[in-house]
């Protein structure tokens, strides 16, 4: 008796969740298609900011960059994907002073850990997440990420109210030339 | 007369018309031969068109079902997908296994669409687009299409391979098995319809389709029959006989080329054709929905073409068939053939049982309402 009444219970429960089963793939039926259909969506693709896709030297409308020239990326780099080159120049009031010539990243080499923008004293390199990194040939990924003609950003000469508290400036590029300026977190290069 | 004002769109026309101006011009044998030429070409033709669109329909749908959009690259949502992807199939290379029985091997595939192909000539799909109908339709529907079976076993023996012999013995072990429930579910209804031709079983449900006519006992032998059906043609939770992680791809591991498409083509096309019958047997066929005394209603379903209705009823049916595969999980072999020794083949015998009462006691809508139905 107890098996004939598990033998039916059983066969009711089984149809009951087979139909429970199929009232949940009828709901997903209808659900919003999750594919992501990619080169149609590149306006409304959103992409992280903090993805590291591609390695900039931000530069301002005077062409003008922050980067010092002082390797110290070059240095911190695991795998040598950045080599600065610079170029010693005499400036008008005699001093000898290194300039960037050419800041060369290797995104074939590169593994985005991001220690070239922590180490960096000047702010002068940061990661973009423009995401569209294919070429056709691996010498196009050897990248001069500083323009063409660029410069070192001078540092302005600031007439400060006397009675203000040294100031730690956003833009830390420090300027040797500079000698009444409180000296804002001098970068410890070298 | 009233045929021909009433229903315009119907083949019936075309038919006739062809068939006098052939007659007038030619003797008996060539206008035969004429007929039976196209037809069969016709039959060849929808063969391989109705496979394409179900292909197409079946990954449509499972991507739907997936939360994903399917194949909407070739083509305008990836219509020509299909149509690509048999251009593919035939320029394949078939593939000689090395110490196979290189007979059955070539000939298995032909067993499978030779049986689906006798099966497909069998389906009434309209008004006049019946090319086989003879009085013992339903016995000669479920002979031949159990005829494919031999393919599936000649397949995974011939290959010579473990994983074919092991899918191909599921397989049969599976359809001997449920081609019993498809029998009697069939069974029940010829007991209610009172005949075993096609064309007559369709009539008869002018107004009121077996599947209600018999009410209680109908419906269950519509389940069985799709459940039944389901697994014959290896598809949704009882695809175990090419579980592709336990066996690769079951009794078509070896094959490639055409005769891998004659083994997917047949697949589909069994699909549609157990569909086919179900609509036939259980909902009406190609008739149109009618109610008795409805005169204006029943004129406007008329004039919707029969072969409309009977691929919207069959359609139905095909989703209910995805939608299925879709939802269950995969049975074991052991689960599979309990459901259909323990739970399938008693219900039918009783239901049969049930469907006899209903009519020698007069128990039927039919037989009930009169007036409605």
């Amino acid at each position: 008796m107890r098996s004939i009444a598990k033998y039916f219970s059983g066969l009711f429960i089984g149809i009951s969740s087979l139909l429970k089963g199929m009232s949940v793939t009828w709901r997903e039926l209808w659900t919003k298609k999750v594919t992501q259909q990619y080169p149609e969506n590149r306006d409304t693709l959103v992409i992280s900011d903090r993805f590291r896709c591609e390695l900039v030297m931000p530069h301002d409308e005077n062409n003008e960059h922050a980067c010092t020239a002082c390797g110290i990326c070059q240095m911190n780099c695991p795998n040598g994907t950045i080599v600065v080159t610079s170029q010693m120049i005499e400036t008008e009031d005699g001093k000898k002073k290194k300039i960037l010539d050419t800041h060369q990243w290797d995104l074939g080499m590169c593994t985005f850990c991001n220690l070239c923008v922590i180490t960096c004293p000047s702010d002068a390199i940061k990661f973009e997440n423009t995401y569209e990194n294919a070429v056709f040939t691996r010498s196009k990924l050897v990248q001069k990420i500083n323009h063409e003609g660029s410069k070192l950003r001078e540092k302005k000469k600031e007439v400060k109210p006397v009675e203000a508290k040294p100031v730690v400036e956003a833009k830390p590029v420090v300027e040797k030339k500079a000698v009444e300026e409180v000296k804002p977190e001098e970068p410890k290069a070298e | 007369m009233i045929l021909n004002y009433s229903q315009p769109l119907e083949v019936t026309n075309l038919t006739s018309w062809l068939d006098s101006t052939l007659r007038g011009s030619l003797s008996e044998f060539w206008v035969l031969l004429i007929e039976f030429v196209i037809v069969g070409a016709l039959l060849l033709a929808a063969y391989a068109v109705i496979a394409l669109i179900l292909i197409y329909a079946e990954r449509k749908i499972t991507a739907f079902f997936q939360a994903r959009f399917g194949p909407n690259r070739v083509g305008k949502w990836g219509l020509l997908q299909s149509v690509a992807d048999m251009i593919k199939i035939l320029l394949k290379e078939i593939v000689k296994i090395n110490r196979s029985d290189r007979f059955l091997f070539f000939a298995a595939p032909f067993f499978m669409i030779v049986a689906s192909m006798l099966t497909f000539g069998a389906i009434p799909f309209g008004k006049a687009l019946h090319a086989i109908d003879f009085n013992i339709g339903v016995l000669y529907v479920t002979a031949v299409s159990s005829l494919g079976i031999i393919g599936v076993l000649l397949a995974g023996w011939s290959s010579n391979n473990k994983y074919s012999m092991i899918g191909a013995m599921r397989s049969g072990a599976q359809f001997v098995s449920y081609e019993l429930s498809a029998g009697f579910a069939l069974m029940t209804i010829v007991v209610l319809a009172g005949t075993m031709q096609f064309s007559t079983m369709i009539e008869g449900q002018r107004y009121c389709w077996n599947i209600f006519n018999g009410h209680i006992s109908s419906m269950i032998a519509f389940v069985i029959y799709l459940i039944s059906g389901h697994a014959e043609t290896n598809r949704g939770p009882f695809d175990l006989p090419e579980a592709e992680s336990e066996l690769t791809a079951g009794y078509h591991t070896e094959y490639s080329g055409l005769q891998f498409g004659f083994y997917y083509l047949a697949e589909y096309l069994n699909m549609f054709i157990i569909a086919s019958i179900a609509t036939t047997v259980f909902l009406g066929g190609y008739l149109p929905i009618q109610v008795k005394g409805w005169v204006d209603f029943n004129g406007i379903m008329d004039y919707i073409p029969s072969y409309v209705w009977f691929f919207g009823k069959t359609a139905v049916l095909i989703f209910l068939s995805l939608w299925v595969r879709w939802s269950f999980p995969r049975l074991r072999i052991d689960q599979l053939l309990n459901l259909e020794w323990k739970y399938l083949l008693p219900i039918n015998l009783v239901n049969i049982v049930l469907m006899v009462i209903l009519v020698l006691t007069g128990l039927t809508l039919t037989d009930l309402l009169p007036g409605i139905f």
